[in-house]
């Protein structure tokens, strides 16, 4: 599934324009905790998140994440969605639950692990 | 081995605006450098876990990248105030971050094993009242 097609799943904003969301998509995660996701963080993942500082972006980028998701319409920081755009990587707003979203994803045939 | 490449970035205390910029300039050079997939990506994780232990614990320090032809090797060394219990601090879930760093999503006491983790070797050095230096290398096969 690309960032296009999950992005219309979960029925998401795309809070970064300018970047591409052909990518794919190849494991789904979700936590808080920032040190957590970076122990557990894959390529190619799509990581939900009610984090919006711009150390959500650090890690999702040097992860090599496919983008980023914000469940229950939650906006983003300006300064970290400049961040996210510079950095080529993608944000989705959903007004979906993170457990929803999980959901989704999963009944996709998205997987927990690549 | 001779070294091909050597930078420094001083990384300060309780900086969380910038906190993850020297890890980003790590792996971009890295990248230039031609290392890739899954040294890349443990370098990274290693580079930003330990840049956010000098932010979040540190009285402030500096994070060293040296590039050798068979091994990327990253040191951490900062100027306090050093673990007081080096075998706790090495346990997941233990951690000792403030109130702010927890707030913002770190503190899960994940920073330290998650580095061991990651590197091919791991070598902590601490002296309570003094600073600890850190010492990982990554081997390029």
């Amino acid at each position: 599934m690309t960032v296009t097609e999950l992005k219309q799943l979960i029925n998401a904003r795309d809070m970064t324009p300018s970047v591409s969301t052909e990518r794919e998509v190849s494991c789904g995660y979700t936590c808080d905790l920032l040190s957590w996701v970076m122990a557990h963080g894959e390529e190619g993942m799509a990581w939900v998140t009610v984090q919006t500082h711009l150390n959500v972006i650090a890690v999702a980028v040097l992860a090599d994440m496919a983008c980023v998701v914000l469940p229950e319409q939650i906006d983003m920081e300006e300064e970290s969605l400049k961040k996210a755009e510079s950095e080529g990587l993608c944000v989705l707003s959903s007004p979906m639950t993170a457990y929803e979203i999980c959901g989704l994803m999963a009944s996709q045939g998205i997987p927990a692990h690549t | 081995m001779e070294e091909l490449f050597s930078t420094t970035y001083p990384v300060a205390q309780a900086d969380y605006v910038t906190a993850g910029k020297a890890s980003a300039d790590i792996k971009r050079r890295l990248k230039q450098l031609g290392v890739g997939g899954d040294v890349l990506r443990r370098v990274a994780v290693a580079s930003y876990e330990v840049e956010l232990n000098l932010v979040i614990h540190s009285l402030g320090g500096e994070l060293t990248l040296t590039v050798f032809p068979d091994a990327v090797q990253l040191v951490s060394a900062d100027v306090g105030p050093g673990i007081r219990d080096l075998a706790m601090a090495m346990r997941e879930g233990y951690s000792t971050a403030n109130e702010e760093a927890r707030s913002l999503g770190f503190g899960a006491g994940m920073g330290l094993p998650n580095m061991k983790r990651n590197a091919d070797e791991f070598d902590i050095q601490s002296e309570y009242g003094k600073g600890t230096t850190i010492t990982m290398r990554f081997r390029l096969s």
